[in-house]
């Protein structure tokens, strides 16, 4: 019998040293995880809604937009009608985990087991983090986006900042390259970069330049409208990167901020393409090692029973009909999701040797888990793994919602032979960010003409753009552009359904 | 694998202070506009407090490219009975919400809570006092002391120790005095020498080092620090307000209401300028007296009305107890616009001669019955007479009130900031 880790609540910091090397010994022996080192901070209710309203993050540039979230948060919270989370766990090597110091030793444990480890893993192992985000850089790149918006401020004035900042924001959600290009992204050298790119353009700099008369223009016709849209790189969905390199008028340190902003979108990218799978890994993770420390005595009974309470209300799914109903709960999808492999994998049944030939009564539960970890995003993970078996569980049903349909909702599928493949694709489109975010790409630039920027929101499913949000991002967009923008809406047949022409505002003395 | 566990708990809190500051700034005109709606809707005393504010969140929002309608699909969990093919009555609008709670987006005002500091600051923002300048030359200037640095004489109550120990140590360390270990060391070594010899040569450089070390003193005369203080000019930073009130029977309940609201704020804003503030209340009738505050709101009392003796009372104090040099004095007067008629030169020549030139700033405010406009009626006997002045020159401020509510917006329109020194006339 091996001693306990803590009896009762009570935790110092010793506690959390020896729960962290017991939770530590079962994460690497039993379960195999590969994690970076770890960095456990002790944090106060205050400090947890700072941390909320910079996404996380614990140093973020100023902004007044995270100020509006924290008093949105705090009022909320005081209120009453908003707990604060156990922990926030950031994808950063070493892998920071913040817990609160309301936790009991308990809750203590099972955040440690659930973001240090299990967390922690996933950050390191799957795929997506690993071509997308460089865990090593981002808390220098932070530090050096927060320097540089500071020195910007100093020297072209909050307010003009500020602009170019919530012009950036605005449209965060189309700054992000979502097919892998050739290299992958080192942040550090990122934040050389920009350094060398400043200094080489005080080096260079000579006046004199600016008085050599230049040659008559170069006849413009020559460039046809391919080779123009090849040299713009269009079509270009990355409507920030496509501002940062071809806006006419846009001041340097202008650029690196929406590049700033962009390198920050792209580092959440993969989080939004995996809070299922994220949340179910940390969520197995954290119940295998608490069953573990149990069995092995090191946590007493009623703690472990403790345990058992929080755990199911993390994994509660309620039903549609629920007024708590709010869409799925990740941790209640994702774990039931991977337990349901280790079912597979170690006692199938008829059904499961069918569906899933490859894995049913491989033994090896570990393994197959950290290859699913590694390999697959929300999308392709629900697609692959979900069992009828699961799907009946949930008593999942597909509702298809089409407005010209007098008759009402039509339920399309349900959890039977019939339904399940349906079922299940539809979920997983669901959790695929491509179909979530609308689909706006730059297709044209008239560079001959009065340089309207043109972009093309390819609709699906017949689901159109907020009109007033998508004038007021769109203001925003040609305000960098310096020149006209202009939207259209097209269906998949390319008919036209809507247009909006934005012109930029001059730009005004103060802030509106 | 090293794991360090950090206790962030100590480290400074208010993070976002500047990101809220930031928001704060960029809504400023939205939360100055519930600030005073929402002070509006409180007891006076409460006012200041702070508290949950709502603004709409126009400019501030963060739009998105967002899509809507269109053809949904949805997959939910917790089927009961439908079958495949099965059709759903469309309730209203659908049951699917796609707003998260964390926006705020979707709504359409944005409550948050304001600190006490912070409401005070946007409650009283734009609003200055007048005549601030007047005084500042006359001001007498007390004298304070405030520490400057360290100085080589003194008294030997303000000897600095540390830095004293500090620089007679980098001087013992610069001089290379023996320490006392290294002299114990030679002590013991000799005391173990059986050599005669090396004994000889030991307690040779043992003296040495006693000797050098006498010579270089533990603590020199020239090491000795004292703390310098310096004499500095402190601005007189107090005030006097004087609430003068008439409160002869036709004063009501609701009109003294009203004075005290008034005084209120001004206490609160005066406050906020000066260190000390003192508050003398005179209430009078056909004949003038100081009160305290209770008797000044609450107790009874009857009679005629002659304004001239609040002024002489006034008057009296000022002389008595505030030497206008030394203090910045404020006054209001509330009445019901009554006087007698007999009374108002009296009264004229006191407020012009006596009573403006040592004030800062004097306001009358004139409260009338609730529902009763103040607008219609013909202007008082008091109202009259102190147009009459302020039109011949005499900086008087007045308003006239007859609502709770107007209390913040006279009050606000009194000691707006402005540009012009002229007023404008009363509404």
């Amino acid at each position: 019998m091996t001693e306990r880790l803590f009896e009762g609540a009570d935790w110092d910091f010793h506690t959390l040293q020896r729960i962290t090397d017991a939770c530590e010994q079962v994460a690497l022996k039993d379960l195999g995880l590969d994690v970076y080192p770890n960095q456990i901070e002790v944090i106060t209710a205050e400090q947890m809604l700072d941390a909320y309203s910079s996404v996380g993050m614990p140093l973020f540039y100023k902004h007044w937009s995270f100020g509006k979230h924290f008093a949105f948060h705090e009022a909320s919270y005081r209120k009453g009608l908003m707990g604060l989370a156990y922990e926030i766990v950031i994808n950063s090597s070493p892998c920071i985990s913040y817990l609160m110091e309301e936790n009991t030793a308990t809750m203590q444990t099972l955040v440690i087991a659930h973001a240090a480890f299990g967390h922690n893993h996933f950050f390191k192992n799957n795929y997506l983090f690993k071509q997308w985000t460089d865990a090593d850089g981002i808390l220098d790149y932070l530090d050096f986006a927060k320097n540089y918006v500071m020195q910007c401020e100093d020297r072209y004035g909050r307010i003009e900042v500020e602009r170019t900042l919530d012009a950036a924001h605005a449209l965060m959600s189309h700054g992000i390259d979502r097919y892998p290009g050739k290299k992958k992204l080192d942040l550090r050298a990122e934040e050389k970069r920009a350094g060398r790119r400043r200094q080489h353009e005080e080096e260079v700099f000579n006046d004199l330049w600016r008085t050599v008369p230049k040659g008559a223009a170069k006849s413009r016709s020559a460039l046809s409208i391919e080779r123009r849209r090849k040299l713009l790189g269009l079509p270009q969905e990355n409507l920030l990167y496509f501002l940062e390199k071809s806006a006419p008028r846009l001041a340097p340190w202008q650029r690196e901020l929406l590049r700033i902003v962009r390198h920050i979108a792209q580092y959440f990218y993969p989080q939004s393409q995996t809070k299922v799978m994220n949340e179910g890994t940390a969520t197995y993770v954290h119940y295998r090692i608490m069953t573990k420390l149990h069995e092995q005595g090191r946590i007493s009974d009623g703690n472990f029973l403790e345990f058992l309470g929080s755990h199911t209300n993390v994994v509660f799914q309620p039903e549609f009909d629920d007024p708590r109903f709010s869409g799925f709960n990740p941790y209640a999808l994702g774990f039931a999701v991977m337990q349901d492999i280790e079912r597979i994998v170690t006692k199938p049944e008829d059904e499961d040797r069918e569906w899933f030939p490859d894995i049913a009564g491989k033994g090896d539960v570990m393994g197959v888990l950290r290859d699913v970890w590694a390999n697959y995003r929300d999308e392709s993970f629900i697609g692959q793994f979900l069992s009828p078996r699961l799907m009946r569980h949930f008593r999942m049903f597909h509702l298809h919602d089409d407005p010209e349909e007098r008759a009402g909702i039509r339920v399309d599928a349900i959890h039977d032979e019939r339904g399940f493949r349906r079922v299940r694709r539809e979920l997983a489109r669901q959790h695929d960010v491509g179909f979530i975010d609308a689909n706006i790409e730059v297709v044209d630039v008239d560079l001959s003409g009065d340089r309207r920027l043109i972009l093309h929101h390819h609709v699906i499913k017949g689901s159109q753009l907020n009109e007033t949000d998508a004038k007021r991002v769109l203001q925003h967009l040609a305000d960098l552009w310096t020149y006209d923008v202009a939207l259209i809406e097209v269906d998949a047949k390319d008919k036209v359904l809507r247009e909006y022409v934005v012109s930029p505002r001059p730009i005004p003395a103060a802030v509106a | 694998m090293p794991i360090h566990i950090i206790d962030r708990r100590l480290n400074p809190g208010g993070k976002s202070l500047e990101n809220r500051q930031r928001f704060l700034r960029r809504a400023k005109s939205l939360v100055q506009g519930a600030v005073k709606k929402t002070s509006q809707e409180r007891d006076i005393k409460d006012v200041l407090e702070g508290g949950e504010v709502t603004i709409p969140l126009d400019g501030m929002h963060e739009p998105r490219f967002r899509r809507e309608g269109g053809t949904r699909d949805m997959v939910l969990p917790g089927n009961k009975k439908f079958v495949e093919g099965d059709y759903l009555q469309r309730q209203g609008q659908g049951s699917a919400k796609d707003s998260g709670p964390g926006e705020g987006d979707s709504e359409d005002a944005f409550r948050f809570v304001l600190s006490r500091d912070e409401f005070v600051d946007l409650f009283l923002d734009d609003l200055e006092l007048p005549d601030l300048a007047k005084r500042k030359i006359a001001q007498t200037e007390s004298e304070g002391i405030q520490r400057a640095g360290y100085t080589t004489s003194g008294s030997p109550a303000n000897i600095s120790v540390s830095r004293t120990v500090k620089l007679a140590l980098a001087r013992r360390i610069a001089l290379r005095r023996p320490r006392k270990e290294e002299i114990e060391e030679l002590e013991a070594a000799i005391a173990a020498c059986t050599d005669e010899a090396e004994r000889a040569e030991l307690v040779a450089e043992l003296e040495k080092l006693e000797a050098k070390s006498k010579r270089i003193p533990f603590i020199d005369p020239l090491d000795i620090r004292y703390r310098r203080f310096e004499t500095v000019p402190k601005p007189v930073a107090q005030a006097v307000m004087f609430c003068l009130m008439d409160v002869s029977g036709s004063m009501s309940e609701h009109m003294k209401d009203l004075a005290k609201r008034f005084y209120m704020l001004l206490y609160v804003f005066l406050k906020r300028r000066y260190k000390h503030v003192e508050i003398v209340f005179i209430r009078h009738t056909d004949r003038a007296e100081e009160v305290d505050e209770q008797t000044f709101f609450y107790g009874p009392a009857s009679g005629g009305t002659l304004v001239s003796s609040a002024l002489q009372a006034m008057h009296e104090i000022v002389r008595e107890r505030f030497n206008p040099s030394d203090w910045n004095i404020y006054a209001a007067q509330a009445s019901d616009g009554d006087n007698s008629y007999s009374d108002g030169e009296l009264t004229g020549l006191l407020l012009t001669d006596k009573i403006l030139p040592v004030c800062q700033f004097f306001a009358y405010l004139e409260v009338g019955e609730s529902g009763g406009s103040a607008f219609d009626l013909s202007d008082s006997s008091l109202w009259a007479l102190y147009e009459r002045l302020r039109n011949s020159g005499a900086p008087l401020s007045m308003r006239k009130v007859s609502e709770r509510s107007e209390i913040f917006p006279v009050f606000h329109d009194l000691f707006q900031r402005r540009e012009t020194a002229q007023e404008k006339t009363a509404p």
